[in-house]
């Protein structure tokens, strides 16, 4: 039951500071706009510290790491 | 083929049907608890909001909930300017509507009822108020109408709650799911008028007279007679385009789904059957029921710079890929549209429509470029070779072709 953690981001408190993008650049990069893209996936062991590191340095604590396999919540791509 | 259930009765031109009326035709709603839960269920219902989710799946993970006293949200928002369906339900059926909402309502043991209405929507909001002041005064309680914001967002479903519960038409971000934590933190059941209208007469006529069901949509673009039809499932593209009066001119592509969903060129579409299960096991969708034809005459690129530049601006501009990112593209099918293809821009339009999916608090970035790139497939051949004739004359949506 050890479920991996996962980098998830609150896109509306996200403003694009990139400061996740200098601190975990080997899982986040960032568009065209500034705004960051996390890598699919798990944060690999060796990466969890540095994940908590860069949580905390977002100026808007929109980062978060999540113990779910896969975050469900009953949404639908085209649901309006 | 055309089958009229929501629609029946008498003929549209004469207004909205009255309480008594209503009564008479179809009889009063039987009185049903949460056992209406298993014959929705059974009924094989999907929410005909676009995203044609199991209804009787929705109701029963809301009535699963002990977090307080559930609330009913009834979407008729109808943002996306294209489609008809809900308004020409709610002006012409406004009890079937009710009775689906307080049927739900009791089924879930709410106590509230939030009638979202888009603000443009005129007819359907006399319709609907008049309708709930022809009601008896507990219900009359229950259920108040709520004015949205004319926006293509304010239909989103987060949107709706948030409206109702603060008056901000905008998504939220989840978890948590509207199921757990919607309107005053209480389980909320958001479903559109008509997901309730057929509820209506699934409780009076039980699952197996539902059968298939029918589905309402909204033919446009070159069709002879636009309008909303009410079909069954299995009908197909070309029996719905016959369905509107046919076209003087050659179809060369049809958006399914409206400006959430997908062009599909026409030698592909025209089997193609409208049911919104069927389609979205094929990678398409019905969406809201938008079935627009565009015509030999009428240009890909520009209708979809027509779209997305609408599409762009209707971000309501919380999440930066979505404000910057549908802006960016917006603008690079415009420059394409107008000055000729070029291959950076092309280039730009397929990565950024990968990049920007699924980074929004809502799903309004994955809709526009899930129909972004449906335009790249579609009409691949005029975004490579475009010559620049495009004048971007207004930000307005337009009917295609």
């Amino acid at each position: 039951m050890s479920a991996k953690a996962h980098l998830t981001i609150d896109r509306i408190r996200c403003d694009g500071h990139g400061l996740c993008a200098e601190l975990l650049p080997e899982l986040v990069r960032l568009d065209d706009w500034g705004y960051p893209i996390i890598a699919p996936g798990p944060i690999p062991d060796h990466l969890v510290a540095h994940a908590q590191n860069a949580m905390t340095a977002c100026p808007v604590l929109a980062l978060a790491l999540k113990r779910a396999e896969k975050p469900d919540d009953g949404r639908n791509p085209r649901h309006r | 083929m055309i089958r009229q259930r929501l629609l029946a009765g008498p003929d549209l031109s004469r207004g909205p049907e009255g309480l008594a009326w209503h009564v008479q035709r179809l009889g009063p709603p039987p009185v049903i608890g949460p056992a209406l839960i298993d014959v929705v269920e059974s009924s094989g219902l999907t929410g005909r909001g676009g995203a044609a989710f199991p209804v009787g799946t929705k109701w029963r993970s809301i009535a699963r909930r002990h977090a307080g006293q559930p609330v009913v949200v009834v979407n008729g928002a109808e943002g996306e300017p294209q489609s008809l369906k809900d308004r020409v339900l709610m002006t012409a059926r406004p009890h079937l509507v009710l009775d689906g909402a307080l049927l739900a309502a009791r089924a879930l043991r709410a106590s509230r009822i939030a009638v979202v209405i888009g603000e443009s929507h005129r007819d359907a909001l006399a319709s609907m108020s008049a309708a709930l002041a022809e009601r008896p005064e507990p219900e009359l309680r229950q259920a108040r109408i709520v004015i949205a914001p004319p926006r293509y967002v304010a239909g989103e479903s987060s949107a709706t709650v948030r409206l109702v519960g603060s008056g901000i038409a905008r998504p939220t971000t989840r978890p948590p799911s509207m199921h757990e934590a919607g309107v005053d933190g209480r389980p909320t059941l958001v479903q559109n008028v008509e997901s309730l209208a057929h509820v209506a007469l699934i409780a009076r006529f039980g699952a197996g007279w539902f059968g298939a069901g029918t589905v309402l949509i909204t033919v446009v673009g070159a069709a002879s007679a636009p309008g909303v039809l009410e079909v069954e499932p299995g009908t197909s593209v070309r029996e719905v385009f016959a369905a509107a009066g046919g076209g003087s001119r050659a179809t060369r592509a049809i958006l399914l789904g409206g400006y959430f969903g997908a062009w599909v060129g026409a030698g592909k579409a025209w089997d193609l059957p409208i049911d919104p299960v069927a389609l979205r096991d094929r990678g398409l969708t019905l969406g809201c029921g938008v079935v627009g034809f565009l015509h030999d005459a009428g240009c890909g690129v520009c209708e979809t710079a027509r779209i997305m530049r609408y599409l762009a601006s209707e971000s309501s501009a919380q999440c930066g890929p979505c404000f910057f990112g549908l802006r960016a593209l917006a603008d690079a099918t415009a420059r394409i549209g107008e000055r000729g293809s070029n291959p950076e821009d092309l280039a730009r339009l397929h990565r950024w429509s990968q990049e920007v999916a699924g980074r929004g608090a809502c799903r309004h970035p994955d809709g526009a470029v899930i129909f972004l790139r449906s335009a790249l497939a579609v009409f691949a051949e005029e975004f490579a070779n475009h010559p620049p004739h495009w004048r971007a004359e207004s930000s307005q949506p337009r009917r295609i072709a």
